[in-house]
Parts: structure tokens; sequence; C-alpha cells
């Protein structure tokens, strides 16, 4: 079986920029990059670099991810046009699995990358710095992606259900208990920055849990979605 | 040439039964379905375009289970009620997109082909969005007959088309069948489904209540009592002078409409429609009495149908 089917990575790709979504994906990093060179401009080197952390890392990159995945499979699946992609001879995996890689490139692109370049604006003397929170963006990345797909497969709430996760139970919880970062996707990432560089707190999972765990997450949503396709129904308006 | 079968094929969500223990074969020519709304045909239609699990019994094509096999789709076409709403998409780029979903060695062509078809060359270069509802309609047409299936689900295809579109649409449906392939259509109106329909399979609260020709189906719904309201200057009066009709099966009176002079009237149940027709007037004009109003009271179709699944 083919992995991808280019035909649906198109279709995702027009529906995920062909909207008014799109720009609002846009403003994000815009927002992430622009402040950081507004605290670079006003402020000497390395100054305000929570501004990659706490509003690029935790903040935008997550919300890009919701918005990206609940773009390419939420409006389709709540309106049952759905049906028309799916009643095809392609393996329902293979249509979950081309959808993931339209969102996943979205925020890798409009999520991961303006880490680094946000980094670099703010402390272009420690290109290291930068390059861990990249990397921290694309592992967590991969997973909020993946995991907001799953979502948006299983329940016409997923962006609300998607919110709640990354403000209450990361956000919020996140910052009060200590244990959350077993299953908060953020720390997982951290954690990837911390190994790459000093600067950067660990939050204590260790880095092969958080590795195998964002890889368990990532790969076990792609494939609940795909599940989830499997079984769509369509029901009637009677 | 190809078959679908639902044996015994009910399908319950919790409480609610929308499908019934329905046993039917639908093979080639025009099958229409026939229900009022709320029937459960959306649910029938999805159970044979594997869009939704029989709670029990089987549906199949041409013997494999039909859910959960997408392979299904190469020789099924479905033009689902919902509308499409890719529209920021061209009609062209749409059907392209589906035939190339279908893994078509030309996509190209294939697309012209169908687009031909259903009459859509010329518009298929603009954006769906700007589409009536007859040609979205038949760009959806298109998109289901862009690998040449072999099978064609089509639910309420005829719905908001206005009527030189729908003519068009039937016509088609008619030359599919001619043509071989296995085509079901659904629809409420009983008119549309005998234009174009081979055969009828009629559907009530998600049971199979009738199945045959037009003809059939037709006798069935005409040959049984009709009701009518006859309101007139002395409802008991002209309700004595009819009951001795052999025509009239059964007269009661309305309400306060005993007394002569008001507006109550008489409700008659009718067997022989043409004799009852024909006798009414000079049964009134002997009884001395003036005929205000004449109403048949269950035309609506739901009524037909109660009349059948009470059969």
């Amino acid at each position: 079986m083919r992995l991808v089917n280019p035909t649906i990575v198109r279709l995702s790709g027009q529906a995920l920029l062909g909207r008014r979504r799109g720009l609002v994906l846009a403003l994000l990093p815009a927002v992430v990059v622009a402040l950081a060179i507004v605290v670079r401009a006003l402020t000497p080197q390395g100054t305000g670099y929570e501004i990659v952390g706490a509003v690029g890392f935790t903040l935008a990159l997550p919300l890009v991810a919701l918005l990206a995945s609940s773009a390419v499979l939420g409006p389709e699946i709540d309106d049952g046009s759905i049906v028309y992609l799916i009643a095809k001879p392609v393996p329902r995996h293979t249509i979950a699995i081309s959808k993931y890689a339209v969102a996943w490139l979205a925020t890798m692109v409009l999520g991961a990358l303006p880490l680094f370049l946000a980094g670099l604006v703010l402390d272009s003397s420690d290109p290291r710095r930068a390059l861990a929170w990249t990397l921290a963006g694309i592992v967590a990345g991969t997973t909020y992606s993946a995991l907001f797909l799953g979502l948006a497969a299983l329940t016409r709430h997923a962006v609300v259900a998607g919110l709640l996760f990354v403000l209450l139970w990361e956000g919020l919880l996140g910052g009060l208990l200590n244990g959350i970062r077993w299953l908060a996707i953020g720390a997982w990432g951290r954690e990837v920055a911390a190994a790459v560089s000093d600067q950067v707190a660990a939050p204590g999972t260790g880095l092969t849990y958080a590795v195998v765990a964002a890889a368990v997450v990532s790969l076990g949503s792609v494939w609940f979605a795909g599940d989830r396709l499997r079984s769509f129904s369509l029901r009637g308006d009677e | 040439m190809s078959t679908i079968r639902l044996d015994a094929a009910s399908r319950w969500y919790g409480n609610v039964v929308a499908v019934n223990g329905i046993t039917m074969t639908v093979g080639p020519g025009v099958t229409g379905l026939l229900g009022p709304n709320g029937a459960g045909k959306t649910t029938l239609i999805a159970l044979m375009a594997g869009f939704l699990s029989p709670s029990a019994g089987s549906v199949t094509l041409d013997d494999a289970p039909i859910w959960r096999n997408t392979d299904v789709y190469r020789t099924i076409g479905l033009v689902p009620e919902r509308e499409i709403s890719f529209g920021y998409l061209t009609g062209q780029q749409f059907v392209v997109a589906n035939a190339e979903l279908h893994g078509l060695d030309d996509p190209g062509a294939a697309t012209q082909r169908a687009l031909e078809i259903v009459e859509m060359v010329e518009p298929a270069g603009r954006r769906i969005g700007t589409y009536s509802k007859g040609m979205r309609q038949r760009v959806k047409l298109a998109s289901a007959l862009v690998h040449d299936p072999e099978v064609l689900l089509l639910d309420e295809p005829f719905n908001g088309v206005d009527p030189r579109q729908r003519l068009h649409l039937m016509a088609l449906l008619q030359r599919f069948g001619v043509e071989g392939r296995t085509v079901l259509f659904s629809s409420h109106i009983l008119e549309e489904v005998e234009q174009v329909a081979r055969q009828i399979e009629v559907v009530v609260s998600g049971r199979h209540a009738a199945s045959g020709d037009f003809g059939e189906i037709r006798r069935l719904m005409t040959d049984r009592p009709v009701q009518y309201v006859v309101v007139s200057d002395d409802d008991r009066r002209l309700a004595g002078a009819l009951i001795a009709e052999p025509s009239v099966v059964a007269v009661s009176l309305r309400g306060p409409g005993a007394q002569a002079g008001t507006r109550g009237g008489v409700d008659v149940s009718v067997t022989d429609l043409g004799a009852f027709a024909r006798r009414l007037p000079r049964v009134s004009r002997d009884a001395g009495v003036r005929i205000l109003e004449l109403a048949p009271t269950d035309e609506s179709l739901e009524s037909v149908f109660a009349y059948l699944v009470g059969r």
C-alpha cells in the first residue's frame, strides 16, 4: 500500500491554505518572529529569550498544530463531505497519513521553523540554543499534529478538546503538578531541547522516555485516525 | 453486471431501529427506493455504500461484504445527498481529483468523458461555489461516474433540482439502466420514481413495505378506500343518501355538523373512485342537498404508506 496519496495531499493543502484558516495559521508564527524582532531592537542581545520558549514553543506551536490538523480533517468530517474522498479504493490509513503529512508540514514550517528564526534574532551568538528549541519544536510539533489529527477524527469538538489539552492540561496543570510532565507533549520537547543546549531546563523525564513517548503518541494517533476513517459512518438527517 | 444483496439487514442506533430486517436484491436496471422522509432510505443507501455497518444481517456486493471493504468502490459510484463542500475547487478540479483517487490511467480523459455525460463541460471551469443546485448535482454525478462504475447509488438525486435539469437527470439514469448498470436512487415522490425506475422498493419506518414494478406499486397504492370530506348544507341527509351507493363503504358525520346549516361535513370512504365521482352530483341533487365543498383528506404520501404497512 502506498503510504501517501498525492491527490489527498493536494486537496488537504488547498483546504488548509484556501480559507481564512490559512491566514490565522500564518499570523501565529508572524507574531512570534515580530515579537522577537521588537524585543531585540529595544533590548540588548540575549534578553527576552523567553519569547521562544514561552510564546513560540508553549503557545504558538501547539496552536498551529491544532489549527492545521483540524483544518485538514475536521470540516470534511463535520459536514460529511469526506465521503467524496473516501468512497474510493484508497486505504483509509493512507488517507489519514496523507492528511497528517500536510498538517505535519504546516506545523514544521509555521510552528518549528519560527522558533529557530526567533531564537537567532534574539541571540545570534548562540545558534545552538536556537537549534535546541527548533528540535524541541520538531519533536513536539510532530506529536501535537498527530494527536490533534486523532482528535479531529474522534470528535467534532476537536478544537475545544485540543485547546483544553494545551491550555489547561499542559499549561495550567502542568505548571502546578510536576507529574504531568510524563503526559505532556511540551515537556517531551523541552527534554529534547535540554539534551542539545544546557541553556534549556530539562523537565526530568529523561531523553529516552521523551522520544519514545512522542513516537508512540504520534504513530498511535495517526493509526487511530485511519481506523476511525475505516469506520466512518454516514448518518442521514433522519 | 453487479448485484447488491441485503440479507435480513438491520441497523439500529441505541433503541432506535432505522432499518429493520430488510432483505432485498438490487440488480441491473434502475431501482427506485421509495419512502417518506425518515423511513430509513439514507440509512439503507449508507449500508449499501459501505458507510454504515449492519447491526444484524449482511450487505454484500457480488457476495463480498461491503462494510470496511474499500475495494467495492471500484464497482460502486455514490452520489450522496450531502452537498459538496469543496466550493473552492472548480468542477473540473473536483472530478479530476475523484478520477485520480480511483487510480485511473488517464484522469483527464475520464473527467472529460464524465463531464460530457452530465453536460457540464462548459461550466466545469468555474468554482463549485458558483453553481446552481442542479449543476452541483450533475458534478456530483460526474464524480461518481468517472470510473465507469457498474453500480450507481444516488440519495435523493432530484431534490431541489429545477424541472428541466430533473428531466435530464432522469434520462441519464434510464440510460445507465439500459446500459446494464445497477442503478438505485431514493425518493419520497412516487411520480418521480415511476418515471425512471423499472423496479420499486418501498420502505416505511425502516421496514420493507412493498416491492415490484411500478404498475404493481401503483395498484397497491390506489386500490384502497380513499377518504373524502364532503361539506353540504345538510350533511345528515347527504350521508343517508351516500351510504346507499355501492361505491361508498363508510360515512360518518363530523362533530356539530350534524345540525343542518353548520359547516361540519361528511367523511366518506370510497372504493370505486370513478363511480363515486359520477354518482355524487346526481345523489346530492336527488336528495336536494347542495354541496359546498369536496376534498380528499388523505392524499398525502404518508397515509398511502401507512396503508401499505397496515396491509
